[in-house]
């Protein structure tokens, strides 16, 4: 490679020829052409020619910034070229040192902070500029450390343009290097007493970060602030020190009544709208408590909302929410505003007044808005059609449901809300549609019914983003297929030739619906001409016994009988009526001979389908028809004998399929598992060669455990309520192979003590993330769940059980987040504002603290006794804290004194020392004034 | 505060990129990406404001080019918008009537100016007047350097040392 030569330099291309050069390359050459300028970039920046490297510098700067090229090879250039004396260099260098620069990865940083220093203390107001606004945007650790000593000199600069930026820069210093605040501290609360409009603003834009942070240490300026509100009349400062009230003010009551007034007044004079934003925020976040004072706030809100500037109507739109939390009237009043920009042109608009208006919903209005929000939602684009779904659905199911009472009418309405066109929120609905079923057991008949309009819709089976829907409603449908009012139609349904539309795995549920349907119904069928075929209200009877059994569980857990037992009557009333009667005309044998055909006609082609799923679950029902033909076509002909024979096979087949889909699933919560404590003798990491003589037992009594099984259902069949024993005895739940199973090897089940605290046996369909969960907060919701359902006793209609499993809803949000720094920022703030006073009491505890700040709020403020009073009680926090930063402190040293060894640092370090104890010094004197705040009393 | 500050032309051109807040190279090119996409399909008359990952980003459309300005929930988007058009205010007194071709060129010098009203992501100067002057006290700097660099006598000088 030839080296950077004159020619480089008088035949480079400027930065004009790049842009030139990249704005005229045909498209998709642009990366060749800046790879090719990159080389040359490459050669250029070596050059010794300052110049040369300066524009070789800049022209990567441009193609680092605009078409994202890596740079961080030419960290060391920039280095090298920010030493330039010329202030053009000392710009392009810089420049390219703030935009490529990685405060954590690049190492060269460090290279930087002997030239920031010089920078620093230039006499050249720009280059000191420079130097600010670089080392604000590229700092580190190590940079604010041992630049700190020349910042703090900045502070009380003459000039107030360096001031200010010396200012907005020790933030990111602070934030770098929290030791910096018991150095530079005091300058900086100095500098909020400057006549400069420049100073302020940057001083007071500093406090608004700081307070954003951690507001608590922050509340001895608040006289300073409180004089600014007052006095200034600059907007953009205005606005910062509203911002540092809005987070004092709930820390100290006595300073939100003070400030409230000046806020209004100055809502009320300014014609600036970010201003009077600002203020309204402000009074409806931090002052909600002062009525006239939100009245006033609201009257703008509305000002905003009846604007034409769709920004106005927006940021409205958002402080209505945010005065929604506490004062719902003021929604109220705007109601027609916040309906009528539901229909904005604006989506923002639109979700934003979605959220307003989910954020009202309660047990008693959700009807009446989701029927509001649903006839929008027929009416907006597909996107936004589907943001309202996704609202409903999420607020409708938040925290178990807890807003639907009326359970049938949220089982017909989100069938409803499948059914719109646009509708893509289809697996949202499907789980729903599946956990209201295993939750809600009074909702169970609805649900069939919705699910049986679904299933039998042929037109929705076109849509694929129904399809989970429709899984969801086939499987309803089948499991609880014992509430259906026509098992045949539903059967049909399932088998219709329009399923081929389906996915896969939707269409096995399909299929896996219709063996239950029909299983169903040959039982039906075999119990009202086994048992007693003259009898016409068997069916009937056996109707009702199904609802009764459905209904025994609750009726014996939730002690609703009353109602549950009139429900269930009114079933039976209603099904000798129509449904059972209907049934008992489709129940002949050749229906059913017709329903088993269809099946296997419907069916046959599927045993040779592709899909697995598909063709297993077809061959298993074709097998079970095979199965059962014999025995129905013996029963056609009378034969006897043989057919008997046959028929006791079958119908103990039948019996026994029946009574494993009837079964259901028992409880497993999600966080079981981690309940479970390791049992004293398990060790996980052994090797499981043992578990292979458990696993070969297993496999011996599958041919006698149908027996077994059946020995079991038969038990429960002769049992009044089984169900209901099941439910108060913690006995083995299971019938099938899986409790003898379970009997066996208990050693790797769950104990079934863990039952004691589930509320109720079902599992949830969908629960929120596992969380560890204290069992006396657990039982202390299990109460207060109970004393509800109570309450709702004695309403009209009482709301249905919701089954919950005990964990789920105790969302112990660990918030609990590293906040270190931050920490030591406020702790050595407190240490600058209250240190000096803090001569004694450093052993206070922190309850007493707690008493002496009560004691202060209770006590009528008197003098300013109060006001010491919180000074000791926030002193002796920082008597910990200053420890920890003693510590802290000495050991920075230590690295010092191990890092630098040249003699410039050792230097630095003299001159930082020196700086510190100006700073010390500066303390002494006026440290009293920002703590006695006059205004408060 | 102000997280980051974007210009992109309506086709989606990149103009300028400014970070306050630490993002990788990765996670700016897809940050331009999303954002860009979200706000240039955006019409007219609509607000200025989008919600995005949290934040909200402030935009506003001047001629061909979109300003956007990212912060945090609780801040003042109305402030932000009067801070876009100071920033734009003074880069048309500086070019004179400014023009997308303007930042094209003069890249260096939008930053320049920005670094005069923004430091840290907070406003630094309210005066238009005094950014003017600051930056051409600057530019007066960067000329008089140029002059003497831009001799080939010097350059000879330079080469041949």
């Amino acid at each position: 490679m030839a080296g950077p030569s004159l020619m480089d330099s008088l035949f480079q291309r400027s930065l004009d020829d790049i842009i030139k050069g990249v704005r005229l390359c045909p498209p998709g050459t642009e990366p060749t052409f800046i790879a090719k300028s990159l080389d040359e970039i490459r050669r250029e920046v070596k050059s010794t020619d300052r110049q040369t490297k300066a524009i070789a510098l800049q022209k990567l700067t441009y193609l680092h910034s605009l078409h994202g090229v890596d740079m961080s090879w030419a960290a060391f250039q920039c280095v090298e070229l920010s030493s330039s004396s010329a202030h053009s260099h000392k710009r392009i260098a810089y420049l390219a040192a703030s935009l490529s620069f990685n405060p954590s990865t690049t190492d060269v940083i460090l290279l930087l902070t002997h030239q920031l220093r010089k920078d620093l203390s230039s006499s050249s107001v720009h280059d000191v500029s420079l130097a600010l606004s670089t080392l604000s945007s590229i700092c580190n650790p190590d940079l604010s450390r041992d630049l700190t000593p020349e910042l703090f000199t900045l502070l009380s600069s003459g000039k107030p343009f360096v001031r200010k930026k010396a200012i907005a820069a020790i933030l990111r210093v602070f934030e770098q290097y929290p030791d910096a605040v018991r150095v530079c501290f005091k300058r900086v609360v100095e500098n909020l007493e400057t006549t400069d409009v420049g100073i302020l603003s940057a001083v007071v834009g500093l406090f608004c970060e700081l307070a954003v942070k951690e507001p608590r240490s922050y509340l001895p300026l608040a006289p300073e602030f409180y004089k600014i509100l007052v006095d200034c009349r600059n907007n953009w400062i205005l606005i910062k020190v509203l911002k540092i009230f809005a987070k004092l003010a709930p820390l100290e009551p006595r300073l939100g009544k003070r400030v409230v007034e000046p806020i209004c007044e100055h809502m009320g004079r300014t014609g600036a709208k970010s201003l009077a934003f600002e203020c309204m925020m402000t009074i409806v976040s931090s002052m909600s408590e002062y009525e006239s004072a939100v009245k006033l706030a609201v009257g703008k809100v509305r000002e905003f909302l009846l604007d034409d500037d769709p920004n106005l109507k927006y940021l409205g739109l958002q402080a209505l929410t945010m005065v929604a939390q506490k004062h719902m009237w003021a929604v109220l009043e705007n109601k027609e505003l916040v309906v009528k920009a539901l229909s904005d042109v604006d989506v923002n608009i639109k979700l934003e007044a979605l959220r307003l208006v989910m954020s009202m919903v309660s047990e008693d209005n959700v009807m009446e808005i989701c029927r509001i929000l649903i006839s929008h939602a027929q009416k907006s684009d597909p996107e936004f059609c589907n943001e309202i779904l996704g609202y409903i659905l999420f607020t409708c199911s938040r925290n178990f449901y807890e807003v639907i009472c009326d359970f049938d009418w949220y089982v017909a309405f989100l069938g409803e809300m499948a059914r719109i066109p646009h509708c893509q929120k289809g697996k949202e609905i499907e789980t729903q549609l599946i956990d209201i079923g295993m939750r809600v057991k009074d909702a169970r008949l609805e649900l069939v019914d919705v699910a049986r309009s679904l299933v039998i819709d042929p037109a929705l089976l076109g849509n694929p983003f129904v399809h989970g829907v429709l899984a969801a409603a086939a499987w309803v449908s089948g499991e609880y297929v014992a509430l259906s009012r026509n098992p045949f139609e539903l059967v049909e349904a399932l088998l219709q030739p329009r399923t081929s539309l389906l996915t896969p795995s939707v269409r096995s549920v399909y299929i896996q619906s219709a063996f239950k349907a029909l299983i169903f119904c040959i039982w039906s069928y075999g119990k009202l001409n086994g048992d007693d075929a003259s009898d016409p209200s068997a069916l009937t009877e056996l109707v009702a016994k199904c609802h009764l059994e459905g209904n025994s569980e609750t009726v014996a857990c939730e002690s609703l009988s009353d109602t549950e037992v009139d429900n269930a009557n009114m079933v039976i009333a209603g099904g000798q009526m129509s449904s059972a009667s209907s049934r008992k005309y489709h129940l002949t044998k050749e229906s059913l001979e017709g329903l088993v055909n269809l099946v296997g006609t419907n069916l046959g082609p599927l045993a040779g389908s592709d899909e697995v799923e598909i063709q297993e679950r077809a061959s298993n029902v074709l097998g079970f028809i095979e199965l059962m033909k014999p025995e129905l076509y013996g029963h056609l002909g009378h034969t006897e004998g043989n057919g008997m024979k046959g028929k006791l096979e079958a119908s103990e087949v039948v019996k026994l399929m029946f009574d494993v889909f009837s079964e259901e699933l028992g409880p497993v919560s999600l966080s079981a598992q981690e309940k479970v404590p390791l049992p004293d003798g398990l060790v996980l990491k052994e090797n499981l060669s043992d578990l292979e003589a458990i696993c070969s037992d297993v496999k011996f009594p599958l041919s006698t455990s149908f027996s077994l099984v059946h020995s079991q259902i038969m038990e429960k069949d002769t049992a009044s309520s089984p169900e209901c024993k099941e439910e108060s005895g913690p006995s083995t739940e299971s019938t099938s192979l899986l409790a003898e199973h379970r009997k066996r090897h208990g050693l790797y089940y769950l104990p079934s003590e863990n039952k004691g605290t589930t509320f109720n046996d079902f599992p949830p369909a969908h629960e929120p993330k596992d969380k560890t969960i204290d069992e006396a907060e657990d039982l202390a919701k299990l109460t207060e769940e109970s004393l509800i359902i109570k309450k709702k006793q004695n309403q009209v209609k009482p709301r249905p059980v919701v089954v919950k499993l005990d964990d789920g809803e105790g969302l112990n949000v660990a918030v609990e987040k590293s906040k270190v720094k931050t920490d030591l920022i406020s702790g050595a703030v407190r240490e600058v504002l209250l240190g000096n006073e803090a001569t004694t009491s450093s052993s206070r505890s922190k309850s007493s603290n707690k008493s002496s700040k009560r004691r202060e709020v209770d006590r009528i403020p008197e003098s300013g006794n109060d006001i010491v009073n919180t000074a000791i009680s926030e002193r002796s926090n920082v008597g910990s804290g200053r420890r920890k930063h003693q510590t802290h402190l000495s050991s920075g040293k230590e690295k010092e004194q191990h890092d630098h060894k040249g003699k410039q640092k050792r230097d630095s370090r003299h001159h930082k020392h020196k700086s510190r104890q100006r700073a010390d010094g500066a303390m002494n004197i006026p440290v009293q004034s920002p703590v006695i705040p006059d205004f408060l009393l | 505060m102000i997280h980051f500050v974007l210009l992109i032309s309506r086709q989606g051109k990149v103009r300028l990129t400014k970070w306050y807040s630490p993002y990788s190279q990765k996670e700016r090119a897809k940050v331009l990406r999303e954002l860009s996409g979200m706000i240039l399909t955006r019409g007219p008359k609509l607000c200025n404001f989008v919600e995005w990952r949290g934040y909200k980003v402030v935009y506003k459309r001047y001629a061909s080019l979109y300003f956007c300005m990212c912060i945090n929930q609780d801040d003042n988007e109305l402030e932000i918008l009067e801070i876009i058009h100071h920033y734009v205010e003074i880069l048309d007194r500086y070019f004179g009537s400014v023009c997308e071709l303007d930042l094209i060129f003069n890249f260096h010098k939008a930053y320049y100016i920005l670094e005069e009203i923004l430091l840290a992501g907070e406003l630094q100067e309210s005066s238009k007047k005094t950014v003017a002057r600051l930056i051409g006290a600057q530019d007066s700097l960067v000329e008089d350097a140029k002059e003497q660099a831009s001799s080939i006598k010097n350059m000879i000088a330079q080469a041949t040392k």
